[in-house]
């Protein structure tokens, strides 16, 4: 029994490709290491790319709930009045926290990201990035006022 | 070749990330947290007046397309590399755009019907 060594072992293996060159127990081009689905979780860098990524369901569902808003407000005083009551429940006003932090490291990672995308020159030289970055943040401020203004008119 | 349509996605998904970065907190921070906990009030008479101005609907609309058509593409590959859903990748994009081209078509039905 000694001489033959079990089936699928790498010893049977090893002896097949040596009785055979060309044989090989895996195909060579196909092999792709498996990735577990949540691979993201074992690194902190991942899980910040996953939760970046994630940002988007807050965008999706800001847009949804504009557009509810919108709706009410062209309805009754109402369905305006119903949707505000339904928006001041403890768990709703908890879910709209989270909505509201994850904007915001969208708008943080988003911003930072500029002087990838953009490269601005002043003649022969290149505006440094923190100069590009702070004219985003300046733009978020400005956007902001403005936007609040015209809602508020304060 | 066949001509890939990814550049017009990712020009939406990169404007809408735009517009919804520098406009979406003080949005959401008023509308969804400040006016239900009742720290401001909004003046409903105003901006009911202000819905009627063309520009203001086309406006709103502009907002809402492009964001959404931010979530579509991010979520897609979010889906897609998250999940390791390669096999999946046709059905994820339909539903994806889909789903943003469905929610365009209600922004402009709220945003146009008296």
């Amino acid at each position: 029994m000694s001489g033959i060594p079990a089936a699928g072992s790498v010893e049977r293996k090893v002896a097949a490709t040596r009785a055979n060159p060309l044989h090989t127990p895996f195909h060579p081009k196909w092999y792709r290491r498996r990735v577990p689905i949540f691979w993201w979780l074992g690194k902190g860098a991942y899980a910040k790319f996953i939760v970046r990524e994630l940002t988007s369901l807050a965008v999706a569902y800001t847009v949804l709930a504009l557009l509810a808003l919108i709706w009410a407000l062209g309805r009754a005083e109402a369905a305006y009045e119903r949707l505000l009551s339904w928006m001041s429940q403890p768990a709703v006003v908890a879910l709209h926290a989270l909505v509201f932090l994850a904007l915001l490291y969208h708008t943080i990672t988003w911003l930072n990201l500029a002087p990838r995308a953009l490269v601005v020159r002043m003649g022969k030289r290149r505006v440094p990035d923190w100069v590009v970055v702070a004219v985003h943040y300046l733009a978020w401020a400005a956007a902001s006022a403005i936007f609040l203004y015209w809602l508020l008119g304060v | 070749m066949a001509r890939s349509n990814e550049p017009f996605f990712w020009a939406l998904f990169s404007s809408g990330g735009m517009l919804s970065a520098l406009l979406f907190p003080a949005l959401a921070g008023v509308l969804l947290l400040a006016l239900p906990l009742g720290w401001v009030a909004l003046p409903t008479p105003e901006l009911i007046a202000r819905l009627g101005n063309p520009a203001v609907r086309i406006g709103l609309f502009v907002l809402a397309f492009l964001a959404i058509f931010h979530w579509a593409h991010r979520f897609r590959f979010t889906l897609y590399d998250g999940l390791q859903l390669y096999h999946l990748s046709a059905l994820i994009a339909v539903i994806c755009y889909g789903g943003a081209t469905a929610v365009s078509l209600a922004a402009a039905w709220v945003l146009w019907t008296p």
